[in-house]
């Protein structure tokens, strides 16, 4: 064991975290817009639109997340027209390249809990909502919306400590994140043991702390059945 | 359609011979993942508070950290764990183990992790009187196991252990960082020789969908003749 070489490696793979913690927050935020977006599209009755939201789920949710990292970052690039469009100067970057890969993997897994969530809600909610007279609308932006969020949550934890673990990926299109910094420093030094301690409890611990963060919403927002 | 040719032209037979890669690599990971499973099931559900913590760890570890991260550790600390086990008994020559077993392994034990915990669900799902009547009928333990509570186990885990094979499947696209030729490997290579890696990646995606499709439709059939009479 060289320890030296733990207290050495900890703080460098400390800033990669922040690496870390940008990509997973940003894909987050941007895949549960488009989850949600693509949840209601799920429910709606026209067959098209329905087809077209689970050819979504089903592209993202069967295919590897390193293909779908390698198509838009090697694969887009090869298309002229994107080339010169405005679009470039996001997808140049491997860094938007991985949010939006990550974004779009994670809001195919967010629509189909949310969906199953929607889908759970019990007919005499809805019912109740109507007969008091309460408008379509607000019955699904004020009583759909917030009971499927709270069905949803301890399977969306589980889906933010998996995209937690997938934003290790970015480290194969070049980017210095947490899996990057450790492979480059293991690469160098050849202790794979040690930097896999330190590299991998440091992940343990924000796995930790977001189980516990989803465990505390859910006792926050639970209800009485 | 030329570049997916067989033979010298394409890299259509490349691409197939890669797939039955990626088939091979799944398969045997998800074997040594129920090697891992039947070891670490039992120390989970055991009465003893430290081999609960031992089976506990197993699980945690391995689904907390980064695939990538514990395919680099075995990648790079492979053959270098093998030669100072094989240092002890005195054999000094370096060793390299190869790129399939490796992947395989590493693949295993994340898969064993997921199966340990679909193995222990389903085990605690199954109603405590059948190993009641069981006992009262006077059948031995390894009876009990592979009679009553196994086939009963194996209805409630298909549907789960689906689940883990396709997790097992996607994850072995990881291995090819460590130059194992399968699909993505292989599509690497062949983007980077031809430069249409637009093509080639879009090919590999198709694969994976056909691999997820083709295993559910089996998966689906197991399931039916595992939940006859119910």
């Amino acid at each position: 064991m060289d320890f030296d070489l733990m207290f050495t490696s900890f703080p460098k793979l400390l800033g990669a975290t922040v690496v870390t913690l940008k990509l997973l927050s940003a894909s987050l935020f941007f895949g549960l817009i488009i989850g949600l977006l693509f949840a209601i599209l799920r429910l709606n009755k026209n067959i098209f639109i329905n087809k077209f939201a689970y050819g979504y789920s089903y592209l993202f949710r069967g295919t590897p997340l390193l293909v779908q990292i390698f198509i838009i970052y090697f694969g887009l690039g090869q298309i002229e027209y994107l080339r010169s469009s405005f679009l470039w100067v996001i997808l140049k970057e491997p860094y938007w390249c991985a949010i939006i890969a990550f974004t779009l993997n994670t809001g195919a897994y967010t629509s189909e809990i949310l969906r199953s969530a929607f889908q759970t809600i019990k007919p005499g909610i809805i019912e109740a909502g109507k007969s008091l007279g309460i408008s379509n609308k607000i019955i699904f932006y004020k009583i759909q919306i917030p009971i499927a969020i709270r069905q949803s949550l301890p399977a969306y934890g589980n889906e933010i400590i998996l995209m937690m673990k997938g934003t290790s990926l970015a480290s194969t299109v070049t980017l210095m994140d947490l899996t990057g910094v450790a492979k480059y420093i293991i690469s160098t030094t050849f202790k794979p043991i040690e930097v896999f301690i330190v590299a991998g409890g440091i992940y343990l611990f924000m796995t930790f702390i977001i189980h516990n963060f989803i465990k505390y919403l859910e006792k926050k927002y639970s209800f009485s059945q | 359609m030329e570049l997916l040719a067989f033979g010298k032209t394409g890299w259509g037979d490349e691409l197939f011979y890669a797939t039955l890669m990626t088939i091979a690599v799944s398969v045997t990971a998800m074997f040594i993942g129920f090697f891992f499973a039947l070891i670490f099931t039992p120390l989970k559900l055991s009465k003893f508070k430290s081999l609960n913590l031992i089976g506990n760890f197993y699980t945690t570890v391995i689904r907390g950290v980064p695939e990538l991260l514990v395919i680099y550790l075995f990648f790079f600390g492979g053959s270098g764990a093998i030669m100072y086990v094989a240092s002890i008994f005195g054999y000094l020559e370096y060793i390299e183990i190869n790129a399939f077993i490796t992947g395989s392994m590493a693949i295993g034990i994340i898969s064993g992790a997921y199966s340990t915990e679909v193995f222990r669900g389903a085990i605690q799902s199954i109603d405590k009187g059948q190993f009641e009547a069981a006992k009262v009928l006077g059948i031995n333990k390894f009876t009990q196991f592979y009679k009553i509570i196994l086939p009963q186990m194996l209805r409630l885990a298909i549907p789960n252990l689906s689940n883990v094979w396709q997790i097992t499947l996607k994850d072995t696209s990881l291995i090819s960082v460590t130059g194992l030729v399968e699909i993505m490997r292989q599509s690497y290579i062949a983007a980077g020789s031809t430069r249409d890696p637009l093509f080639f990646y879009c090919f590999a995606a198709i694969l994976y969908l056909m691999l997820t499709y083709i295993s559910m439709k089996i998966i689906n059939r197991l399931e039916i003749k595992y939940s006859r009479g119910y």
